[in-house]
């Protein structure tokens, strides 16, 4: 495929994904309640815009199912279906299978077919037998009608479809049906290239549209009605002067009984190109009836047709990354220049450093601000949760209803990236253990239909992304129970609540008794603490009997910056991620107690904490003759081991850029990442867990192996 | 220059290759001039804990972070002339970029291909794994290093 084509492609794709978020938007919105039909049309639009454009593709499977869909959701716009739970339930299973279609297509794999079978055969059902009828009353008034009609507008239009339309999968009952949906709409056709029954092509269209449209909304609203099928008819489309409703100016000459002749030449003379057929009489027959139907039987006004959602532009993330590393290096050569502006010993009140002080301010607020371009709603993210819950649901036959709320909170994008599985995870053991099953929440009092919620907030600086569930709550007598018989803890620990719940991230720890196809495989909650952890993330537990248990991710806003506090070790600047540290303290001779032959741990507050040498540790220098007196960091690790980490003193705390070492260095131990300080110098940013268990805790000066490098 | 010399199937366009020379320890190398980036002088590298002798650190190469590489000790010399050798060539090889310090940068040199010889195989220096090829210009034998081979895969520097 030529270059450019595959970069429509591509754009028609990162479209795809837009309008599946606004297809599950809109379906939640209906079985949230909402009847207006609007909402149904967005819904209708989103699956037609998909069809479309993967009609423009070739991309037949996605045609096909996406038509079928679309004709159900026709019904729905239609008022001939109800939207009730098990039709909701079926739309969204709809709607799942339509992203994997989409997903297929893109990535060129295989599609299972053995799924669709089913979901096709339940639509079926649901509007085969109404697809014949397609009454008279098959658009619903709209109840919002404007008082004050503003300008109206009236357009001639007249269309005339290429065979390749039809090809393509378009329909022109559906352009018409979108016309109606912004105006009133009277349609006359005509045929005067048609031949006799035996000189037929049967794939070239010879009927041609005359359009009536009287609307409020400018041309350019009536051609986006057209946009798919632009390039595959023969389209004028001419403004009227004046409205003038009861004249039809445009069509003196057209013969005006075309529409009781068309239903016998029309089944043939328009090729029915998508895969399945069964379906395709009923509109292409409905579309003959209708235009004469429609003018008269309900001059709709649809007020509401959607004002362009806010006005986006689409970047190409490597530009964005360019933009956000450049913003970076100002960060830091601001920060070089404040310094050397010091260094000249300038008066404080020299315009230098006002003007340097105004330039701080601006390169903050710039970075605030290209920081955001790379921010993204959560809302995909929470949108492919309530797929997870639905399937896991259905899998093990609970009901569920996932309750999301701060969709639009915020986020880095590659945060929202990475979180996708660990809260896949997190969802399927809510599910999975969190609630209980149907007859156990019946007995207990609550309802059947189990809730789990996620929500998503912004909290002093960073996400904060809860997953609730109204379950049980933890058994921690069981917890521990488990623990101990998998030798995780010694059987005699006494162990608070809280320790209990924290047993659950231990690596090997699941209650589940029998392994369900969800979860209950072993790898279950320490990797999702590990992968929230990279994040530079905490997770947390709150778990009440038989109210239920809540998990608490806290999250960094973005990954390119990180709160440090610069400490000096040996000459070298180091910085130490603030969210590790628990506390600083500087020793006295009574903390520091000898332990091994080659350490020390601190007392603190009666509980002793192994003593490291950040110096040693990195091998930059031998152990120290005395700690006493040194300044000591108390890092934690989230399964709640700590160590106290010995620096020579803690310069500063601020706010560093991220750079990574992976990519022109390689892994370092106990170092994650570096950053550029202020001087221009590099200084590496610690991985206290990494550091922590890669210690030797040579803290005492006999031989050290710590020293030897390389 | 005036040949044409015949047609070789090795690099560019078989005429000639343009290798910049420089010393490490007294003796002179040289590497395609097309995997040459820029050439700086010395920084103070931010050491890397763990990592292997000849690495120095890294240092900001305007806002990335660049390891430096002691080319001498990497060739298994004795580093005797530290605080002399301030000088970084920065190369890329393959995606990776790594600066190399050496002790001057000597020339631009163009040498025909055909002037180009392979190595004889001494299996005693266990640096001579890192000469691809060697040459002679006005008398002195230019060792052409084989980058690939100096910069040890990602990831296994650290021990």
């Amino acid at each position: 495929m030529s270059d450019p084509m595959a970069e429509i492609r591509a754009s028609f794709f990162i479209e795809c994904e837009e309008l599946l978020e606004a297809l599950q938007d809109g379906l939640q919105a209906l079985s949230d309640g909402a009847t207006d039909s609007e909402t149904v049309n967005i819904v209708f639009r989103a699956v037609h815009s998909i069809k479309g454009g993967a009609g423009a593709f070739g991309l037949d499977d996605l045609v096909a199912f996406a038509h079928r869909f679309e004709t159900a959701l026709d019904e729905v716009r239609s008022g001939n279906l109800q939207t009730d739970a098990s039709v909701l339930k079926l739309f969204f299973q709809c709607a799942d299978m339509l992203t994997d279609l989409v997903h297929s297509s893109r990535d060129g794999s295989e599609h299972d077919k053995t799924r669709e079978a089913p979901i096709l055969a339940d639509l079926e059902k649901l509007v085969g037998a109404e697809d014949e009828q397609e009454d008279v009353a098959d658009f619903q008034p709209m109840a919002l009608s404007l008082d004050l009609p503003p300008d109206q507008n009236t357009f001639s239009i007249v269309f005339e479809p290429d065979a390749e339309l039809f090809a393509s999968g378009n329909e022109p009952l559906f352009i018409f049906r979108a016309l109606q949906d912004i105006g009133t709409l009277e349609v006359t056709c005509t045929h005067p290239d048609l031949p006799d029954l035996d000189a037929l092509i049967a794939d070239q269209c010879k009927l041609i549209w005359h359009l009536t449209l009287t609307t409020t909304e400018p041309e350019s609203t009536v051609r986006e009605a057209f946009d798919f099928v632009e390039d595959l008819c023969k389209l004028t489309i001419s403004q009227d002067a004046v409205s003038d409703t009861g004249a039809l100016p445009d069509l003196p000459a057209a013969p005006p009984a075309p529409v009781a002749s068309i239903p016998s030449p029309a089944p043939s003379s328009e090729p029915e190109p998508c895969p399945e057929p069964a379906p395709a009489p009923g509109p292409v027959a409905a579309e003959a009836a209708k235009p004469e139907n429609a003018p008269t039987a309900k001059p709709a006004t649809t007020a509401t047709t959607p004002v362009g959602a806010r006005a986006t532009v689409r970047v190409d993330l490597e530009r964005v990354d360019r933009l956000i590393n450049l913003v970076g290096e100002i960060v830091i050569n601001q920060a070089m220049l404040t310094q050397s502006v010091e260094e000249a010993g300038l008066p404080p009140n020299s315009s230098v450093r006002t003007g340097l002080e105004e330039f701080l301010q601006l390169t903050r607020d710039i970075q605030e601000s290209v920081m955001m371009i790379r921010a993204q709603p959560v809302k995909s993210l929470f949108q492919r949760m309530a797929r997870i819950v639905r399937e896991a649901s259905a899998d093990i036959g609970k009901e569920v209803h996932l309750q999301t709320d701060g969709e639009n909170t915020e986020v880095d994008k590659t945060v929202i990236e990475r979180l996708a599985d660990p809260l896949t995870h997190m969802i399927r053991n809510a599910v999975d253990h969190g609630l209980e099953n149907t007859d156990e929440r019946v007995a207990a009092g609550k309802p059947a239909e189990g809730v789990v919620s996620l929500t998503a907030m912004h909290r002093s600086g960073r996400v904060v992304i809860e997953v609730a569930d109204d379950g049980g709550g933890i058994d921690r007598k069981k917890v521990h129970q488990i623990a101990v018989e998998k030798g995780l803890v010694p059987a005699d620990l006494p162990l608070s609540d809280g320790e209990i719940d924290n047993l659950l991230f231990l690596p090997g720890f699941s209650t589940a008794r029998e392994i369900s196809n969800l979860s209950g495989r072993g790898v279950g909650m320490d990797v999702v603490r590990s992968a929230i952890l990279a994040l530079g993330g905490r997770i947390s537990i709150t778990s009440e009997r038989a109210k239920g248990t809540t998990f608490s991710i806290s999250l960094p806003l973005t990954l390119a910056v990180l709160d440090g506090m610069v400490v000096s070790v040996a000459n070298e600047t180091l910085v130490v991620p603030l969210n590790s540290i628990l506390e600083t303290l500087a020793l006295t001779e009574e903390d520091i107690r000898g332990f091994g032959p080659s350490s020390h741990v601190v007392n603190i507050r009666d509980t002793f904490v192994p003593l490291l040498d950040l110096g040693a540790e990195l091998g930059y220098r031998r152990p120290l003759e005395t700690y006493v007196g040194s300044v000591v960091l108390l890092v934690s690790q989230e399964d709640g081991s700590r160590a106290a980490v010995v620096v020579d003193a803690i310069e500063d705390q601020r706010q560093v850029v991220i750079k990574g070492l992976q990519d022109s260095y390689g892994r370092v131990p106990g170092i994650a990442a570096a950053t550029i300080l202020g001087d221009g110098q590099i200084a590496l940013i610690l991985d206290p867990v990494d550091l922590i268990t890669q210690s030797n805790g040579h803290t005492r000066a006999a031989p050290s192996p710590a020293f030897q490098t390389g | 220059m005036t040949e044409m010399p015949k047609q070789f199937d090795k690099q560019q366009d078989g005429a000639e290759i343009e290798l910049l020379s420089f010393l490490v320890g007294e003796q002179d190398y040289s590497v395609d001039i097309m995997s040459v980036r820029e050439i700086r002088g010395g920084a103070t590298a931010t050491s890397l804990p763990h990592s292997p002798q000849y690495i120095c650190g890294v240092i900001n190469l305007r806002g990335t972070v660049l390891p430096i590489m002691d080319l001498a000790k990497r060739l298994g010399m004795a580093a005797d002339t530290e605080e002399d050798r301030n000088v970084i060539i920065v190369v890329a090889v393959g995606d990776r970029t790594v600066g190399l310090l050496v002790d001057a940068v000597s020339d631009i040199l163009a040498i025909p291909e055909e002037d180009i010889q392979p190595p004889p195989e001494i299996r005693a220096d266990g640096e001579q794994s890192f000469i691809s090829s060697l040459t002679i210009v006005d008398g002195r034998m230019i060792r052409i290093l084989d980058l690939k081979a100096v910069l040890p895969p990602p990831g296994e520097e650290s021990s």
